[in-house]
């Protein structure tokens, strides 16, 4: 049966079946095919052993999420299939290695016994079974075996003697499902459409990477913590290239500590980090704040409190994102939605830091860092590179922290700006002496408030690619409505647009912003509205919590916090009850 | 900026400390010493952390940067990196250096950023008014231990030298003449280079008397290239030895990690053009 899209999961040993390497491979081969793919993985915290999954969910038509039922499992070994089970649809397909497991009862859908391991040690290959799966899969869905071939060359080395047995094994898998397996098989991907030129394929880690370096960033530090680490391991590979440098600090403190210390001394700074990390960050975002020192954090969110599950998704940090330091410090707070938002988010948060001199925090989430999505080649452009606003005129007379109209005061750079001043973390006068008084620190306060609120007045009407997403049917008609945010975007849109477009009034909006709140276009979405859906991944609500206080709207939370992101499904069944209790109430 | 005197460093800020503050004494070595080496207010940058000795930026007109409490040293070494062409000098406390901020410590010496870091080291938490801090004495009564310190004190010089530093000298805010050539060979010294100055607090434990009775030159013999040599004077019980402890030349952080890409200079950093970089993802 030919179908438009196919979700396929591959389970196996971690370090043992190569599950993610064979899965990044196959899913650039497909990409570059002409389809559009979404992947998603789990793997262990521990580095050898224990059950590793791919996922690679690949259409025709773009694909916001990661899906629903697998129609497809592919089990390495027989944990994989007892864990990953529960997810394959009552039709869909198993292919397993009959050497490395039983055969299930009471399958409805086709299985394919494909004997990786045997054809692995015919031909003397102690790590080929991945490829030799990959070739199957070519064989049995369709997917263009020659651009299979030529990129797992060009991925897995082109020294002959690796070319030579990669080819070897994809050739085996490929020939013995042609030999082997006839007769129809169950599903079978439609060509992709025809277009210009392949499109990128990106995780989105790798998008705020090349959307730091393309906002002009040239310092990062930063301490190795999953799932943030490969922010800091791409950049230690190209910023020192580019004029810049990369620092591998003692802590986390450290690695806040030399971005603060970076940014003063002129240059566009970043760290990245995730939970742990971050709370310990707090009090140095406080300086920043007070300081007005320009710098962005990448937060990947995984799942806590504490130590937590750190290879499980989860977007429970974003009080400490909004509240973290103590006092009244008002900072910047993003959330991308997508790989490609990843991009834009992070070029809009260095501007944003860069023209409001205050820390930026973009909420990233482990399933965003290592997913990795179809995305056509952005547009830097539509983000203008930032830089702070300097000290012209007469040096004689600079005040750094000077009481302006807008709240922005010009930062002086040292070495290239003839204003010698002295920041600090106390309250301060305008020429950045130390004072407590009452009318000073009521007017710095001022300051740094109404700098946040003119963030605010900018932000607020900005629509999508930097601004809030919509989709669904006219707001004006829709009944039932979704607020989301972050990663959770993808599977509300998806189910938005599904409800949508079987004519459900139904319509969703996605800011990306999300402190300063952009509550008047909140409002305006909630207006005509019978219920609002709020679904995110943590136990409290703490979206629901803070556009609450923001707007008073009554909002339905739908909490999920196993460690796993939404399916569209999960959204679309909770929207359909709502829809029906609006509708017969 | 040559002819630069040591008043053209003072800033309009009146210092916050006590009368007769060893901090006083540091203040008034560092400004000869800015002068001597004629460095540029402009491109010169003294970052602290919290404490009294740590209010030291706001009364220099170079470029400052007061911290949070112990934060100094991660602080100047983002600097350093970022603008490699200024002078960075970090100041700061024994509680800010050794006890919040300890752990920093020993990176920033096994790095070694081409920073001066003159730590005033009174022996107490002054601005706190008047705690235990890591270099109290042993048995030391303040208002955090009424019957006695328990701790055994650190010694920072001992320590310093033990995690490989570069350069290590020691100066008393009692004799500013001597503390000013230690920070002008500090400040020359391409590396990191910590100099400890006690530098007594009046207030909460006044030890101007005892460390006049202690302070000593290192002997004349002493021979600044031999580590072993160094550790022997940081262990000495029996005085507390000034000058030059130990000093040794070898790569600094920003020899390897430096931004050259200054936004401030022009150059890609304002205008990188990321679509070739994007193109490798196809």
């Amino acid at each position: 049966m030919p179908v438009d899209r196919l979700l396929l999961r591959m389970g196996g040993e971690s370090g043992t079946d190569n599950v993610i390497s064979a899965g990044d491979v196959l899913t650039l081969s497909v990409a570059r095919s002409g389809y559009h793919v979404h992947t998603f993985r789990t793997y262990p915290a521990e580095i050898k052993g224990g059950p590793v999954m791919f996922q690679l969910r690949v259409g025709v038509q773009p694909l916001p999420s990661l899906g629903d039922q697998l129609d497809v499992l592919v089990a390495f070994n027989q944990e994989a299939w007892d864990l990953q089970h529960a997810d394959l649809r009552p039709e869909g397909t198993l292919i397993y290695d009959p050497a490395m497991q039983e055969v299930p009862d009471g399958l409805k859908g086709a299985a394919y016994g494909v004997p990786l391991d045997g054809l692995a040690r015919d031909l003397n290959l102690r790590k080929g079974k991945n490829l030799i799966g990959l070739g199957a899969l070519s064989a049995l869905f369709g997917f263009d075996f020659n651009q299979l071939q030529a990129t797992v060359k060009e991925k897995f080395g082109t020294r002959p003697e690796f070319a030579e047995s990669n080819r070897m094994a994809l050739l085996a898998g490929f020939e013995w499902v042609r030999k082997n397996i006839t007769g129809d098989i169950p599903l079978r991907l439609v060509p992709p459409h025809p277009r210009e030129g392949s499109a990128l394929v990106m995780s989105g880690n790798q998008a705020i990477v090349a959307a730091a370096l393309a906002a002009g960033c040239r310092f990062f530090a930063g301490y190795p913590i999953t799932p943030a680490s490969d922010i800091m391991e791409e950049l230690a590979k190209r910023l020192p290239k580019m004029g810049g440098a990369v620092f591998q600090t003692e802590d986390e403190i450290a690695a806040i500590s030399a971005v603060v210390g970076a940014s003063i001394g002129g240059v566009r700074a970043m760290t990245a980090t995730s939970g742990p990390g971050f709370s310990l960050m707090q009090e140095m975002l406080g300086l920043a704040t007070m300081a007005e020192v320009p710098l962005v954090v990448v937060d990947a969110q995984r799942a806590g409190p504490s130590t937590g599950m750190p290879t499980k998704m989860e977007q429970s940090d974003l009080n400490i994102a909004l509240y973290g330091a103590h006092g009244d410090a008002p900072r910047i707070v993003l959330a991308p939605r997508s790989v490609e938002d990843c991009f834009y988010q992070t070029m809009h948060a260095f501007s944003l830091a860069e023209t409001y001199q205050m820390p930026v925090i973009l909420l990233s989430d482990q399933s965003l860092s290592h997913r990795t999505e179809t995305l056509t080649m952005p547009n830097p452009d539509l983000v203008p590179v930032a830089y702070r606003q300097r000290p012209s005129g007469d040096a004689e007379k600079y005040r750094r922290y000077a009481l302006t109209e807008n709240g922005i005061s010009p930062m002086g750079v040292p070495g290239f700006d003839p204003t010698p001043f002295t920041a600090t973390g106390l309250e301060h006068d305008e020429t950045g002496e130390p004072n407590y008084t009452p009318a000073m620190h009521t007017a710095q306060m001022d300051k740094r408030g109404v700098k946040f609120e003119r963030v605010a007045e900018l932000l607020c009407e900005l629509e999508s690619p930097l601004g809030c997403q919509a989709c669904g049917v006219p707001e004006e008609t829709a009944e039932v409505g979704v607020l989301a945010w972050g990663s959770t975007a993808g599977a509300a849109r998806e189910a938005v647009e599904e409800l949508a477009a079987e004519g459900y009034p139904v319509a969703a909006l996605i800011p990306a912003v999300i402190n300063p709140l952009p509550a008047s276009r909140v409002r305006y979405f909630a207006h005509n509205l019978k219920a609002i859906l709020v679904p995110e991944v943590n136990r409290s609500g703490q979206f629901a919590a803070w556009v609450k206080a923001y707007t008073e709207l009554p909002l339905i939370s739908l909490n999920k916090y196993g460690g796993l992101p939404f399916t569209p499904g999960e959204i679309r069944a909770k929207v359909r009850g709502l829809l029906d209790e609006v509708t017969h109430g | 900026m040559a002819n630069l005197v040591a008043q053209a460093y003072k800033s309009e800020v009146k210092p916050t400390w006590c009368p007769g503050c060893g901090d006083f004494g540091v203040l008034a070595a560092l400004y000869p010493a800015l002068a001597r080496l004629e460095l540029d207010p402009a491109k010169t940058m003294i970052v602290s952390g919290i404490g009294c000795s740590s209010r030291l930026p706001f009364f220099v007109k170079t470029y400052g940067f007061q911290t949070a409490h112990g934060r100094v040293l991660p602080v100047a070494m983002g600097v350093k990196i970022a603008n490699p062409d200024l002078t960075v000098i970090a100041v700061g406390g024994d509680g800010d250096g050794f006890s919040i901020g300890g752990g920093h410590l020993v990176h920033a010496v096994r790095r070694n950023p081409d920073i001066t870091y003159v730590v005033m080291d009174n022996q107490i938490y002054g601005l706190t008014k008047g705690q235990t801090s890591p270099t109290s004495p042993l048995g030391i009564k303040t208002k955090s231990t009424p019957f006695g310190s328990a701790d055994t004190p650190i010694n920072p010089m001992a320590w310093v030298l033990a995690s490989g530093v570069s350069f290590a000298a020691r100066g008393f805010s009692g004799n500013p003449k001597l503390l000013t050539d230690l920070i002008v060979a500090a400040i020359q010294h391409p590396g990191f280079a910590f100099v400890q100055t006690m530098s007594p607090c009046p207030t909460f434990n006044n030890t101007y008397d005892q460390w006049r009775g202690k302070v000593d030159s290192l002997p004349a013999d002493h021979d600044p290239g031999d580590r072993l040599q160094a550790m022997a004077q940081a262990l000495r019980e029996d005085a507390i030895p000034l000058g030059v402890f130990y000093r040794q030349v070898r790569p600094t952080l920003e020899s390897h990690t430096r931004v050259t890409d200054h936004p401030a200079r022009g150059g890609a950093a304002a205008g990188f053009d990321v679509r070739g970089l994007l193109e490798s993802y196809r």
